[in-house]
């Protein structure tokens, strides 16, 4: 057989097979229970509107304080690591590694149960601080290497074209290095944004009020006062309308990025 | 501050030495530019001229030696650099413009926020400026909009809006395709015949001919021979300088017999 005939042959065997095994799954899948166990309109109606105005709200608002609070702690550390005083970096250093290698779960138990355990009292602000600190401090460590290494990337002349015209180190720094590194870093900074908008459904175990949980916490919740899975489903759907327009964003960024070389 | 006051002299340079690492890069440089004199410094590359140039400014520090401008010692520890190098203006090989900023704000960022200079006061100065290097036009571009012709000539503008007494020049036209090279260097010209003290290094033999008032030859992190350029590029003494100039003047013959050096 010619090679471009059995290429053929085996790229339209692969697809058989590729449309073969869904037909399969569709045929197999019992559809009524999905729809009344999964996509129950009638156990969705009562989510609305708490879900959009409670739940959606406040997983915004937390992953907004804890990105806010890790991109400043980030900065700071950022410019730690790259200090000329050795003291610093190693600190800068500690702190990465720390926070990178220690899971935000464990990390979670410990400043919403492991602290007012060992105090006897509630860290002030509760649960807020507990969650801006719990899901900022760890977001800091990630965010740090992203700055740095935006910082980084910023070629070496621009400083000095900055110090040539008398600008002193810390000037150069702020007015042209690191607006320039926050250029370079918009796409990797959405993407721990997403990540973050998803690791925010990890301050459901904090055992926040009423009025305070977010889209994990809401969809458990009523998952078990409804008896099905479909809180669930639509929680899931809301993150969605968080992290595909921003995954979408990324994709429009990088392109720029790519085309501006 | 030690000041030594040096009657027209912009630049004094004793004995300088350099090292990076265990490379010795200038070995033991004197060497002066008086005020309004324009000087070009040749010399084959690795011969150590760009490093005496960004010596000048301190972007490289002195191992050893001494470096005065304007009658400041710039190699005490104690001098106020930033306030040296708001006098001397630098013009880099790779242009260095800050891409994030337009033209204008390239050209105002640093007289506001170095000399301190009113946004009225600074835009005007920048206009001004921006004009003698016939570029008025373009005010509101961005550099990577501009040619490689139109970024060195903004970069000269932007070192001029500083209003320095001094003007350092390394290699302004070597990353500049060949048809672009005759604008920057009629800028550079204009500026000579204004009567400003420039050092420039440089392989444009003919601007070097033309403009100079004298020709520096370096080799090998020594000064071999200086003189008016008649002199040196007319008819030099050493065999160094001869043969550096035979394989630039002739780039696709092979060197002369180097036997006689």
């Amino acid at each position: 057989m010619p090679r471009t005939k059995r290429a053929r042959l085996i790229r339209t065997i692969q697809y058989a097979v590729f449309v073969l095994v869904l037909l399969v799954i569709v045929l197999r899948v019992d559809w009524a229970t999905v729809r009344e166990g999964y996509f129950n309109l009638s156990k969705a109606k009562p989510l609305f509107p708490d879900i959009i105005t409670i739940a959606l709200k406040n997983t915004v608002i937390y992953t907004a304080m804890g990105f806010a609070f890790g991109l400043v702690a980030g900065l700071f550390f950022a410019l730690m690591r790259l200090s000329t005083v050795a003291p610093y970096r190693w600190f800068a250093n500690v702190y990465i590694e720390f926070f990178r290698g220690i899971p935000l779960l464990l990390w979670l138990f410990f400043l919403g149960y492991g602290v007012p355990t060992a105090t006897g009292r509630q860290l002030p602000f509760s649960p807020y601080s507990a969650i801006v600190l719990g899901l900022g401090m760890p977001a800091a460590a990630y965010l740090a290497e992203t700055i740095r290494a935006g910082i980084q990337a910023v070629p070496r002349g621009q400083l000095e074209a900055a110090r040539s015209l008398g600008m002193s180190q810390p000037r150069a720094m702020v007015s042209i290095v690191i607006p320039q590194a926050f250029r370079i870093i918009i796409p990797p900074l959405t993407n721990e944004l997403i990540v973050l908008t998803k690791d925010s459904s990890l301050v459901a175990i904090l055992g926040v009020a009423a009025g305070t949980q977010e889209l994990t916490k809401f969809g458990r919740d009523e998952l078990n006062a409804l008896v099905n899975a479909t809180p669930l489903v639509i929680a899931g759907l809301c993150y969605l309308l968080i992290t595909v327009p921003l995954s979408l964003l990324v994709r429009r960024l990088e392109a720029r990025n790519a085309r501006a070389r | 501050m030690t000041e030594t006051v040096l009657d027209g002299e912009a630049i004094v340079v004793r004995d300088l030495h350099k090292y990076f690492g265990d490379l010795e890069v200038l070995k033991g440089i004197d060497f002066h530019v008086k005020s309004g004199e324009v000087v070009c410094v040749i010399g084959p590359s690795g011969s150590g001229k760009s490093t005496l140039l960004r010596c000048i400014n301190q972007l490289e520090s002195a191992t050893s030696g001494q470096v005065l401008v304007a009658g400041i010692d710039v190699t005490d520890p104690d001098v106020n650099i930033d306030a040296v190098r708001r006098r001397i203006g630098m013009v880099f090989q790779q242009f260095n413009l800050f891409p994030h900023l337009s033209v204008l704000q390239n050209l105002t960022i640093a007289q506001r926020r170095v000399l301190r200079r009113g946004r009225a006061e600074a835009e005007r100065v920048a206009r001004e400026t921006l004009t003698t290097v016939g570029l008025d036009d373009k005010v509101h571009s961005y550099p990577a909009q501009l040619s490689g012709g139109q970024q060195q000539r903004v970069a000269i503008a932007r070192a001029l809006a500083m209003e320095p007494e001094l003007m350092l020049f390394d290699e302004p036209t070597s990353a500049l395709d060949p048809e672009l090279v005759g604008d920057v260097l009629a800028v550079m010209r204009d500026l000579a015949s204004d009567g400003m003290t420039m050092m420039v290094v440089t392989h444009e033999m003919a601007f070097a001919r033309d403009v100079a008032d004298r020709v520096v030859f370096m080799d090998a992190g020594v000064v071999v021979e200086e003189g008016p350029p008649d002199e040196v590029l007319g008819a030099p003494k050493h065999q160094r300088t001869k043969d550096f100039l035979f394989r630039v003047l002739n780039p696709t013959k092979t060197a002369p017999d180097q036997s006689a050096g």
